[in-house]
């Protein structure tokens, strides 16, 4: 491949490259993002594969893998173009029958979506409620590359606004465009970018340095590993964008060791990215270089924090250190270094290709932009959703995520990561931005945003998050290290009925400590959980504590589970799937759980059938005790 | 440690040499090389790269990916990320426990089976997840791990 040296020659290639593709040619895309992935992916590509060749159809339907699509829900997802017909579930038994409908321009009506509200079956991908009501300006493109052929993002227009920018822009415009945009990073801080742009800018020192933030340890997030997997150039031109502005030749892309497949996306696209030329010496003509590595994370928490990812790039132990000098001044070996999130890149080609006014108008005020949100937990559509920001909560989880499945009741909806916090349903109508977030208590983070229904404790869920802390927790300072673990324990001994008056009182003041003497902002945010649970289910502390009863029932040491003699029909079913062989019984013999043997695994309660409904579940009251012997067998009457 | 191995370490330093910053990158390479971190491989890394033992032992130790001891057969991934956990991962990862007899981040005296916990694997919509030698078992139900675990041998 010639290395493309003007952005004539990147618009003759992509022209080029378009007239090699017939449009109206069938294409099955195919997701292979790690959702479909866990689905099986895999095997429905080959099948589809084989089924062409057996078809006797190569050469006339081409097959594109593609990152996530965001509808994680209903893997694995196919998609058909020219039409864009797209199939849910797809099993590698249906490739036979979906070949052949591509063959006779027909649609396979049982593959395709059900409006779980109309009933009706929607044909076309983007009809589909969960992406209609989505507006995916950053997200969008995955669904239509194959992020392992540079082509495809050529095809799209990629690498578009790199020219415009290198070629028509002083790097003084490009960061006044950015810093007009009012983009906030997207990684956490919702800091403004190009004021941080600026700050590395004029620092003094040579070489400056432009890294990607791809860590991304929040325990339900997933957004930045489907971007970095499924358009990983989208993120490169941003950063090579950025880096032009700055005056940086040479970046970054720390990613975390457990998204092996991002690692090895991102490789390639460098690799193809130099090959063109977009990337390496004199990037079209306009004699800037740029340079870009990979560096793989090894399963820190704590390195995702801007310092200790700096001092993880350079082959030390990712402690953060105190911020006294910012980044900015001093990073990577002490130059000037500018750290943005994943999806804080990928906006910049958006901002430049354009303009900062249509970003603008975009989202609410001051928190411009779109964001992707993961939306996981209890909620029907399981995905990842783009929303302008100012979005409200119940559009997200009630339009896009299709509510809470099995009729359960919403209980909060927990945002920020580890050390955001949990919104109750008082407040799904607020708009979600950057400063909504804060206000409610939590934050955005990176975006995660867990639903949960009535069968969630909240003294269970603050347990959970610190649980996760006190183990990230570097340890380099005292009041993180020490004041979580205290917190952990305190929150443990309520969950597991040791707790006394006072506990509450007595988290309070640790929270306060921890937050306010912490080294970073791991412990800085680590009360999160517990503050905004107090702040706003204190009432369910009290009754671990003062009743020793877990409302939700989840606390396993404060809950119970009995057969009720008169509802059990001795069907056996529990007896046979509990895991201990806890329950004792036979045919026509009364179940009774052995209370010693019982680990509170719950599935018995579970799988007790509806029409039964034998299994009680308890907390906070003594188990009835079982019935006598004589009182279990059960006599049927003879019809 | 046989010398094949640390015929390998070697290779993996090759690589590297005359590169700043690599110490962690090499280690990540020899971890998923031999699945895991012998005490020769960092004697030999120092050797080589004249970089104190203390200090590589101090990265090897404070990383989760690395691993100071062998692991087993069978890696079991229990994913406790915030929307598996909502689903009961710790249910799941009970379970486990009381199957094999082991805590999390150990391996079974018969070398088979390592139990870990991850976060989140970017698949929640099936949770809870389980991945064991990189295949994924979804929606599990702790009256299923039995059965998934008999399955590898
Ligand atoms: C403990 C800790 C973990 C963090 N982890 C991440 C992470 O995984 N990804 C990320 O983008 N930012 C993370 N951050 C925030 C970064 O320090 C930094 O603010 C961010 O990457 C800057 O990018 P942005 O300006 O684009 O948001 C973390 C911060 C802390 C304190
Ligand atoms: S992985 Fe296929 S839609 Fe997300
Ligand atoms: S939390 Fe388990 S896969 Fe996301």
């Amino acid at each position: 491949m010639p290395k493309l040296n003007s952005p004539a020659e990147l618009e003759e290639l992509r022209q080029e490259t378009l007239a090699k593709r017939d449009p109206n040619k069938p294409c099955i895309t195919l997701c292979s993002g790690t959702g479909c992935h866990a689905y099986g992916s895999e095997k429905v590509n080959a099948a589809f594969a084989e089924e062409i060749k057996k078809q006797g159809l190569e050469g006339e339907i081409d097959i594109r893998r593609t990152g996530c699509h965001g509808f994680c829900e209903r893997g694995t997802l196919v998609v058909i173009y020219p039409k864009e017909i797209c199939y849910t579930n797809v099993q590698p038994e249906d490739a036979a029958e979906v070949v052949q409908s591509v063959k006779e321009s027909k649609v396979v009506d049982r593959l395709l979506y059900t409006d779980p509200v109309t009933g009706e079956k929607i044909t076309y991908e983007l009809e589909i409620p969960f992406y209609a009501n989505q507006q995916r300006t950053i997200f969008g493109p995955n669904r239509r590359i194959d992020p392992q052929n540079i082509e495809d993002y050529l095809a799209l227009g990629g690498y578009r606004a790199l020219a415009k920018a290198l070629t028509q822009m002083t790097p003084e415009a490009v960061l006044e465009e950015v810093k007009r945009s009012n983009l906030r990073g997207r990684g956490g801080g919702g800091f403004s970018t190009g004021r941080k742009w600026e700050a590395t800018r004029d620092a003094p020192g040579e070489p400056k340095y432009v890294i990607v933030n791809c860590d991304e340890g929040d325990p339900g997030a997933y957004m930045n590993r489907a971007l970095m997997e499924g358009n990983p150039h989208s993120v490169l031109e941003g950063l090579a964008i950025g880096a032009y502005a700055i005056g940086s030749h040479e970046g970054f892309i720390y990613v975390r060791a457990e998204y092996p497949l991002a690692v090895e996306n991102v490789g390639i696209a460098i690799r193809q990215a130099e090959e063109y030329g977009l990337l390496g010496e004199n990037i079209f003509g306009s004699g800037f270089d740029f340079k870009v590595k990979v560096h793989r994370g090894a399963g820190a928490f704590v390195s995702g924090e801007s310092s200790a990812l700096m001092t993880a790039i350079e082959g030390k132990v990712g402690e953060p250190r105190p911020k006294y000098i910012h980044t900015s001044e001093k990073g990577i070996w002490d130059g000037p270094s500018c750290l943005n999130n994943v999806e804080t890149w990928a906006n910049v080609p958006l901002i430049i290709n354009n303009g900062a006014a249509w970003f603008d108008s975009i989202g609410s005020e001051r928190n411009t932009g779109t964001k992707i949100f993961s939306l996981v937990g209890k909620v029907n559509n399981t995905g990842l959703v783009e929303v302008p920001l100012g979005t409200s909560l119940r559009h997200i989880i009630y339009n896009i995520g299709g509510g809470i499945p099995g009729g359960k009741k919403f209980k909060v909806v927990q945002t920020g990561g580890p050390s955001g916090g949990c919104i109750p349903e008082q407040f799904l109508d607020s708009p979600i931005d950057f400063d909504e977030l804060t206000k409610l208590g939590s934050m955005m983070g990176s975006g995660g945003m867990i639903v949960m229904d009535e069968d969630t404790c909240m003294v269970d869920t603050a347990r959970y998050f610190l649980d996760f802390l006190s183990d990230e927790s570097c340890g380099k300072c005292t009041p993180c290290r020490e004041g979580i673990r205290q917190m952990l324990g305190i929150l443990t001994d309520i969950c597991e009925g040791r707790s006394k008056e006072g506990d509450i009182e007595l988290l309070e003041e640790l929270a306060e400590v921890v937050k306010d003497t912490s080294l970073c902002a791991l412990g800085g945010t680590a009360p999160n959980p517990i503050l905004t649970t107090l702040r706003y289910f204190r009432d369910e502390y009290k009754a671990h504590i003062e009743q020793k009863k877990c409302p939700a029932f989840v606390c396993k040491e404060l809950t119970s589970y009995y057969i009720d003699p008169a509802k059990c029909e001795a069907c056996m079913i529990c007896l046979r799937n509990c895991p201990t062989g806890a329950i004792d019984g036979g045919k026509g013999k009364i179940h009774v759980v052995d209370q010693s043997k019982c680990t509170k695994c719950g599935t018995c309660f579970d799988i007790c059938p509806d029409r039964f409904n034998a299994v009680v579940r308890i907390s906070g009251e003594p188990v009835p005790p079982p019935p006598s012997e004589e009182e279990r067998v059960i006599v049927r009457v003879e019809k | 440690m046989v010398t094949v191995e640390l015929d390998k370490v070697d290779e993996i330093i090759d690589g590297y040499v005359g590169e700043e910053g690599i110490l962690i990158q090499l280690l990540l390479d020899i971890q998923s090389e031999l699945n895991w971190i012998p005490k020769e491989a960092l004697e030999r890394i120092s050797e080589r790269l004249k970089i104190p033992v203390s200090q590589i032992y101090r990265i090897a130790s404070f990383y989760k990916a690395m691993s100071l001891t062998p692991r087993g057969k069978h890696i079991i991934n229990v994913c406790l990320g915030t929307a598996c956990h909502v689903r009961g991962g710790q249910r799941i990862m009970d379970r486990a426990k009381e199957l094999l007899g082991i805590k999390e981040g150990e391996t079974t005296p018969d070398m088979k089976f390592t139990l870990e916990r991850v976060n989140c694997l970017g698949c929640c919509a099936l949770g809870p997840v389980v991945v064991v030698d990189g295949e994924y078992h979804g929606k599990v139900a702790p009256a299923k791990v039995e059965k998934t675990l008999k399955s590898y041998d």
